[in-house]
């Protein structure tokens, strides 16, 4: 037996003559012949729980995280730092491991944390009505679109170049079977989404316009004026937005955005390469029966004690099937988790002081490091700028532990020469100084 | 309320009852339909002025875990919704023949009514 | 049935009414560069005037606030959890010591992949893996759930006919599906047309033959489904499928079963998702996060989500080497940022190499082994009269029971079992599904359940079987003993309450 199941011979004997059965095999019967597997899968044997371990540790060190590196790698996940309690609250048995809160009694813990969690992510976003989370944030995004679709049946989206390129792609991939069209609005100099342009876009069969706040290169948007240009034939305004900075930043709810949606790593989620994180889903009250995904609500019990359930689930597949207004079955319950601890333990002053520190820090940078800026205007914790020798930086810089960032050329060929950088709050004055002198140094060799 | 099914009603097979008035009649949905849907909780009311056809759903009403269309007995165009089940839609499970009232309905053919079920049919029809 | 000396438990409270002005946890790293004014980096009007209202409140606090929360639920590594379509399988602890080692989980998604060789092989590993108990030759780790792996085949379909000129415009659900699949159709563009299900639990054949079409674009089976019966017409129905041009897709919900015994692509399916949260030992975390990763044939392979992870065999005597293709030009595209779940990779990677290959088949039959004698345990008088079973033959690792008997003999329905249930600190089965079983109960009880386990679990059946035969009211008013008791659900729907006012 495997380390994991427990039937021993004697149990199997026993088990197998009270079904009536000769052997496990006969148990198999119901599957034809010709489609029962006829040899051993070809996948390696067992190992002990310390092989195991030795295995995943290697592979683990052939991986050049972010503590063996200074990394200024941004561009959709942020190397933030995540405080202990979370991983200590998150590895608790009853956190990790039941599943969604089908039986509401049993499931208070996690009912009341998704309660709290929509309430955190109303407060930043502005909305008053946020769903318990979904799977991440470029997907969130046609989640947005599609709820936009089942509001006013029309079959646009018109979205800025300045929505992270994975979220504008998610949106091509799920829009094929929307039966929608994408329309890209490029952006100014300043870096900035081009408002003419994407008003231009924006006609009587727009369903939905999508901008990202900051967005991709870092720069703060005017969400005021691009609101205007979005809903003036009653299209929804939809903004992806990082949540960190919405501590600093005027929420989205203040300019008319329908619906906020984004990536939910910045609070206190690990960057696992990728995942799992969450992603977040916020609107106004009119669109509260259209929302994807679960909701917590609160309520009483028998005995008029407080509680909490899962609520409005006629909108739901495994109620409403084809009628549903998603397909997702659950949610990221256990990232969404980590996300409420990390905005309590930042606190109402603290998710201020840790945006502030990020600005300034960020600001710092752009004047430290010796390269011309693509987007010029206001940015909080990420900005673009031009290298002239992008390989040359990359190799100075590895050589001495640094990581410079994300380069832009794949998403945008327009910048060809960019190099996004990232200041999160690990990222010291000191680390900006090393960059700025490798960046120097090689910044000479090529004028020399 | 206790279960019942007024003769004065003419009754649909999907659960729907009609009180015809001349050229106009009121749909409901039957206590039947009220008790196996258990606690309504949100009826989307469907606009004045639309269409309604015989044995087409014109509306939705849901329970906490159940969506249900609501068919039209007869066919016509919607004169009046019961606005005050917007917000109390359980009116429909405490009173599904009076306050539960779901729309009033201009009829286009009121000789439709000719294919509608009796209480006694209709009570026949839900003991089999 | 609280006792007098117990005092009452007080009212939960959130943590936002914890909160305290001037309390806190965080402390900023220091400023070490100028101190701008805000006012200078940010215009007036994007700056935020009202701070969002976050709780204030110390670590202490926050750490005894969730701690508490975390009581109140009822978890897998406590207690039973035959939570039907679940597979609450154990989670082996060593997958959370090795997904938190910082070369996984402080890895940049976007890291130069010549520095996260150790990530892609691992990716590249899972995927051999999965291919082998898929019996389908190429993998996307991509999708995040079964939901989201759902729509990337049907994604998938609608680009492999629309490559070969067809346009298809239903696709085919039997009527004992999952509702993600009805929802998963709708959303890729298609119109869902439901088949029946024949007199032994299988989709009906007649009715298949009869609804398939050159406009059928594919058909979206369970095998083992809902019902915990494996079809054994699956040759005939994959005939039928392709015979019209259409694909088929495996929803890998009941995979658990025949792992190692039975596969998908021998069965003849174009596309399998896969959940890493239930065959594969993801702890499910409270409904999230999880992992869909989906196996195909080689006729949809060139519609594969961007970018796949490749493996460079060098010539130059160094072991292999992996990237990330970008370049694939039918493919339908992303489905979500990054490379996927990966720290949800680490773990089932890590539960399949301990187990290894054969440790997969034993697996699936020891579910199944547990599965039956469940079935056989709760056949027995006394149970079964209440209890029928839905469809009464060998079944695989789930069964469905109806809950009639208790319902028209003891005036006890389904839901008050269930509720009875969470007395004796066991969670009850998945209930009212399938849709087609009247008071439906679906167990599955996952092969890391003991003998003992089952056999407490039909005795704590039969008791409250009995002490409703007695006294119906017990069940009817249960749970006595949880944090809370029956909750207003029809209240919270009238009026949704979904955020605290602050």
């Amino acid at each position: 037996m495997t380390r994991y199941t427990s039937a021993t011979d004697a149990d199997r004997a026993e088990m197998l003559a009270k079904i009536g059965a000769g052997s496990v095999a006969d148990l198999f019967s119901e599957i034809p012949e010709a489609v029962r597997l006829q040899k051993p899968m070809d996948i390696p044997a067992g190992m002990s729980e310390q092989d195991v371990y030795d295995h995943l540790a290697a592979l683990a060190g052939r991986n050049r995280d972010c503590e063996a590196e200074i990394s200024f790698l941004g561009a959709g996940m942020y190397d933030h730092y995540v405080p202990a309690l979370i991983d200590s609250i998150l590895s608790r048995s009853e956190f990790l491991t039941p599943y969604t809160p089908y039986q509401p009694e049993i499931s208070q813990g996690g009912l009341q944390v998704m309660f709290e969690y929509q309430t955190a992510i109303s407060e930043l976003t502005g909305l008053p009505v946020s769903n318990a989370s979904l799977y991440e944030g470029p997907s969130s995004v046609p989640a947005a679109g599609w709820l936009a679709i089942q509001e006013n049946k029309r079959t646009r989206f018109v979205v800025s170049r300045g929505l992270h390129p994975h979220s504008r792609e998610t949106l091509e991939t799920y829009a094929r079977g929307f039966g929608a069209t994408v329309h890209e609005a490029g952006l100014d100099e300043t870096g900035a989404t081009d408002v003419d342009a994407l008003a231009a876009l924006v006609d009587e069969d727009t369903a939905a316009v999508f901008v990202q706040q900051p967005n991709f290169l870092g720069t703060v948007e005017d969400l005021g004026v691009l609101s205007e240009a979005a809903k003036r034939t009653g299209a929804l305004f939809v903004c992806a937005a990082d949540p960190l900075p919405l501590g600093i930043l005027a929420p989205p709810g203040e300019f008319g955005v329908d619906v906020c949606v984004g990536e939910g790593q910045t609070l206190g989620n690990r960057l696992d390469f990728g995942g799992p994180s969450f992603g977040f889903f916020a609107a106004s009250e009119d669109h509260i029966r259209k929302m994807p995904g679960r909701i917590a609500g609160e309520t009483k019990d028998v005995d008029g004690r407080r509680g909490f359930v899962l609520t409005l689930q006629t909108r739901e597949q495994h109620i409403r099937r084809e009628k549903a207004t998603h397909n997702i079955c659950t949610a990221q319950a256990l990232n969404a988790l980590a996300g409420v601890i990390y905005l309590s333990w930042l606190g109402r002053k603290g998710i201020v002081e840790l945006g502030e520190l990020m600005l300034r820090r960020t600001a710092y940078a752009r004047q430290a490091l010796p390269f011309e800026a693509i987007n010029s205007g206001p940015v909080v914790r990420e900005f673009a700028v031009k290298v002239p020798d992008m390989d040359a930086l990359f190799q100075a810089a590895r050589a001495e532990g640094v990581n410079p960032g994300y380069r832009l050329g794949r998403d945008y060929p327009e910048y060809q020469d960019g190099l996004l950088v990232a200041i999160t709050e690990r990222r010291t004055k000191e680390h900006i100084d090393k960059l700025a002198r490798i960046a120097a140094g090689v910044g000479a060799e090529v004028t020399a | 309320m206790a279960e019942s099914y007024p003769a004065d009603l003419l009754y649909h097979p999907e659960h729907d009852w009609a009180r015809i008035d001349g050229d106009e009649a009121v749909f409901g949905i039957t206590w039947y339909a009220q008790d196996s849907l258990g606690e309504l909780v949100f009826f989307d009311l469907p606009e004045v002025g639309s269409a309604v056809s015989a044995n087409e759903p014109y509306a939705e009403l849901e329970s906490v875990k159940a969506v249900s269309d609501v068919y039209s007995p007869m066919s016509g165009e919607i004169v009046e919704v019961n606005a005050a089940l917007s917000d109390a839609p359980e009116t429909i499970n405490d009173d599904p023949y009076g306050q539960g009232w779901l729309v009033k309905v201009k009829l286009s053919n009121p000789g439709e009514k000719d294919s509608l079920l009796s209480a006694e049919d209709y009570k026949g029809l839900l003991s089999q | 049935m609280t006792s007098e000396l117990v005092p009452e438990r007080p009212d939960t409270i959130t943590i936002y009414e914890r909160s305290r002005e001037g309390r806190r946890a965080f402390v900023s790293p220091e400023t070490d560069v100028p101190e701008t004014p805000i006012s200078e980096l940010l215009p007036a009007g994007a700056i935020r005037k009202d701070p969002a209202k976050l709780p204030e409140i110390s670590e202490p606090e926050i750490v005894r606030h969730y701690n508490n929360l975390s009581k109140k639920n009822f978890d897998l590594d406590t207690g039973f959890y035959p939570l039907g379509s679940c597979t609450m399988k154990h989670n082996p602890k060593l997958n959370e010591r090795v997904a938190g080692l910082p070369g996984h989980s402080r890895l940049h998604p976007l890291q130069d992949p010549a520095y996260a060789q150790g990530a892609l092989e691992l990716m590249w590993n899972l995927q051999g893996a999965l291919s082998e108990v898929a019996g389908l030759p190429h993998v996307s780790l991509q999708p995040s759930a079964g939901s989201h792996g759902e729509l990337a085949g049907l994604l998938l379909t609608r680009a492999y006919h629309e490559d070969r000129g067809q346009t298809r415009t239903k696709v085919l659900t039997p009527d004992t599906a999952h509702g993600t699949n009805p929802a998963t159709v709708v959303m890729a563009g298609y119109e869902v047309v439901k088949v029946g299900t024949d007199e032994h639990g299988g989709v009906d054949i007649d009715d298949l033959e009869a609804k398939i079409g050159d406009d059928v674009a594919c058909l979206m089976l369970t095998n083992p489904n809902t019902l915990g019966l494996f079809d054994r017409n699956i040759e005939r129905i994959a005939q039928i499928v392709h015979g019209a041009g259409a694909t088929l897709y495996y929803d890998g919900a009941n995979l658990n079963a025949v792992m190692g015994i039975s596969r998908p692509g021998d069965m003849g399916f174009d596309i399998v998702h896969f959940n890493l949260h239930k065959s594969f030992t993801q702890p499910h975390g409270g409904g999230g996060p999880g992992g869909g990763p989906i196996a195909v044939s080689d006729r949809i392979e060139p519609y594969l989500p961007r970018p796949q992870v490749v493996r460079n065999d060098s010539s130059n005597g160094h072991g292999p080497s992996f990237d990330l293709d970008y370049d694939r030009p039918k493919s339908i595209g992303r489905l979500r940022g990054f490379q996927g779940n990966y720290g949800v990779f680490v773990r089932s990677y890590t539960y399949i190499r301990s187990v290894g290959g054969d440790g997969l088949r034993e697996a699936a039959e020891t579910a199944v082994l547990n599965a039956n004698y469940l079935k056989a345990l709760l056949a027995e008088p006394g149970i079964a009269e209440q209890l029928p079973i839905a469809f009464d033959r060998t079944c695989m690792h789930e069964f469905v029971l109806s809950g009639s008997g208790a319902k028209q003999n003891l005036g006890i329905k389904t839901l008050d079992i269930a509720k009875r249930l969470l007395d004796h600190r066991v969670h009850p089965p998945t209930v009212y599904f399938p849709l087609l079983v009247d008071e439906a109960l679906m167990i599955e009880p996952t092969e890391t359940e003991t003998k003992e386990t089952l056999d407490d679990f039909a005795r704590i059946v039969r008791e409250i079987l009995e002490e409703a035969a007695q006294d119906p009211e017990i069940a009817r008013n249960a749970p006595y003993s949880t944090p809370v008791r029956r909750l207003d659900e029809a209240g919270a729907a009238r009026n949704p309450v979904v955020r605290q006012p602050l």
